[in-house]
């Protein structure tokens, strides 16, 4: 029964490794010291931990955006260069651009005219709700919907490695749990790799193969929980006691490394 | 109402009947203020006796303006074409300029202090030189101005093209955006703002010059435009066709600058902060 869909606790390839990373920036603060993380194939990590600990620039440089100050990232199984879905923290849309325009950008890049991709793009647009709303401009949207634009830009095209920072923050819960049952029915059809950055130990529980906790000064991993229960995952897990007994784990470990 | 789209609540938030009042109010209070200095300076002369050739009064501007109309008009194309000449070359050799700067900063470490110098050496001193030098007027004067105008346009072009969101550049690096879908989908849509400021600035600028270059080109040049006309009717003490000239002048400045903040609306108004108005 356990693991029967979900193919995951590093029992899959690693995709990427990051091997003692450190990462300093100009002003000296050291976001990054000495992580060690190794992110396998197909699996669904998310990456909890306090606010300034890293997680945003742990992702950043596993897109290739800049590289660590010391350490290595390997790609054992070749890089996915250009096959990299990015939510960033921040909604991030070109603002001259309307909705649709916004989601069709990666196509674009690619030399894809509106007309070949039109179907993808709406059903991305479909899927987040905002199907409506193609010809507005990010300006006329509030924060969740830019949001929700900046998710549907990230998986339209189907990306082998979804990278997300804080994704469903800005959202109301409902709006919250169908996008995370989404994103999961999406993951399990498309055999993505998805590192989930989420400072809610809830969901972290609720869509994880693996949660890795973060501490700060300097970051680096403290610990990391392989969550054993199998997938599909729906709304009756989210009041099973296997699911409380996750999130007391994972929130322990959260207090630990916050230094409580 | 609540179905209706994001766009649909907007405009039926939309206070028409304060609209309306502050758009009158911002045509009616200039216009108010200009009437009355008008008619105090009216008064002013007819009160003193000011003779025409010390302060002419406007009726006399006015009648003036409609008497020599046919010899200012012409005059008044002469010096347009002389600044829309120079802002178009402005337009192209400061956006290039910009372009070629952000492409390679070999280009900008060596072309851009001599821009600067250009930019702070006052175009009254360059002017009799240039003049000198090139042999035709008009394009001595077109040169002149030019100088004046291209300087915003470039430095305005380059902070924008610089200026693009990191978070976007990151995502264009990601997805493996070329440089020129980088300069063309992000670089250059962010520095249009800028840009059309820099218009702004270079349209007037560009007048300026080219009045300043015709008034050292004087009568020596074939000059025929308005700054001539003016300098012409000090020469002959007609004071009511200078003050007309100024007032045409003046009046091309103001329809200059009113074109491109039209055009900048009409470009920025879907998605920029400056254009967009504020709904709280
Ligand atoms: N561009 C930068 N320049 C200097 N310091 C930076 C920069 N980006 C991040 N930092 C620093 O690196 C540390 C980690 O930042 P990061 O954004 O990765 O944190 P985070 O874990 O994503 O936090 P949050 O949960 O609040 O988003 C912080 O202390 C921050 O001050
Ligand atoms: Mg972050």
């Amino acid at each position: 029964m356990l693991d029967a869909t979900g193919g995951m606790g590093g029992s899959t390839l690693p995709l990427v490794r990051l091997r003692g990373v450190r990462k300093a920036f100009s002003t000296g603060t050291v976001a990054l010291e000495g992580l060690d993380l190794t992110i396998g194939a197909h699996e669904f990590v998310s990456l909890v931990g306090p606010s300034g600990c890293g997680k945003s620039t742990a992702l950043r440089l596993i897109a290739g955006l800049g590289q660590p100050t010391q350490g290595r990232i390997e790609w054992p199984q070749g890089e996915t260069l250009g096959d990299v879905g990015f939510v960033f923290q921040e909604p991030t849309l070109l603002p001259w651009a309307t909705v649709f325009d916004n989601v069709w950008l990666p196509f674009r890049l690619r030399g894809q005219s509106r007309a070949q991709v039109q179907d993808e793009v709406m059903g991305a647009l479909d899927m987040v709700g905002l199907a409506g709303f193609s010809h507005a401009y990010p300006r006329e949207l509030s924060g969740g919907m830019k949001m929700r634009v900046s998710i549907a830009r990230a998986l339209v095209t189907r990306p082998k490695l979804l990278l997300m920072d804080e994704p469903f923050a800005a959202l109301d819960e409902i709006t919250r749990f169908k996008l995370n049952d989404d994103l999961l029915a999406l993951w399990q059809d498309q055999r993505w790799t998805v590192v989930f950055v989420t400072h809610s130990v809830y969901e972290s529980v609720y869509l994880s193969s693996r949660i890795v906790v973060m501490a700060a000064r300097p970051g680096r991993v403290v610990a990391d929980l392989a969550v054993d229960v199998p997938y599909p995952r729906d709304e009756r897990f989210r009041t099973s006691g296997a699911y409380n007994g996750y999130c007391r784990l994972a929130s322990d470990e959260l207090h630990r490394a916050m230094g409580e | 109402m609540a179905t209706v789209t994001g766009e649909r609540v907007i405009e039926s938030a939309d206070d028409r009947p304060q609209a309306t009042s502050g758009r009158t109010a911002r045509i009616l209070a200039p216009l108010t203020i200009g009437v009355a200095l008008l008619l105090g300076w009216e008064w002013l002369v007819r009160a003193n006796g000011i003779p025409p050739y010390i302060l002419p009064a406007p009726s006399a501007v006015g009648a003036e303006l409609v008497a020599s109309w046919h010899t200012l008009w012409p005059s008044m194309l002469v010096t347009l074409k002389i600044a829309a000449l120079a802002l178009s070359a402005a337009i192209i050799g400061g956006g290039g300029l910009a372009l070629l700067c952000s492409l390679s900063k070999w280009v900008e470490l060596s072309l851009l202090p001599y821009a600067v110098v250009l930019q702070v050496t006052p175009v009254v001193s360059i002017a009799p030189l240039i003049l000198i030098y090139v042999d035709n007027t008009l394009t001595a004067v077109v040169l002149c101005a030019w100088i004046v105008a291209f300087f915003p346009i470039l430095s305005n072009t380059m902070l924008g093209l610089d200026s693009a969101d990191h978070n976007l550049r990151n995502l264009f690096e990601l997805y493996q955006a070329s440089r020129w879908q980088t300069l063309r989908l992000l670089r250059m849509p962010s520095a249009l703002p800028y840009f059309l400021g820099g218009l702004k600035i270079a349209g007037g600028l560009s007048l300026i010059g080219a009045v300043v270059a015709e008034y050292v080109a004087g009568t020596a040049g074939t000059g025929t435009g308005l700054a001539f006309r003016v300098l012409e009717a000090q020469y002959r003490l007609n004071i009511p066709r200078m003050f007309a000239g100024l007032l045409i002048l003046a009046l091309l400045g103001v329809a200059i600058y009113l074109t491109f903040s039209w055009l900048a609306w009409l470009l920025l108004h879907r998605w920029h902060e400056s254009a967009v108005r504020r709904e709280n």
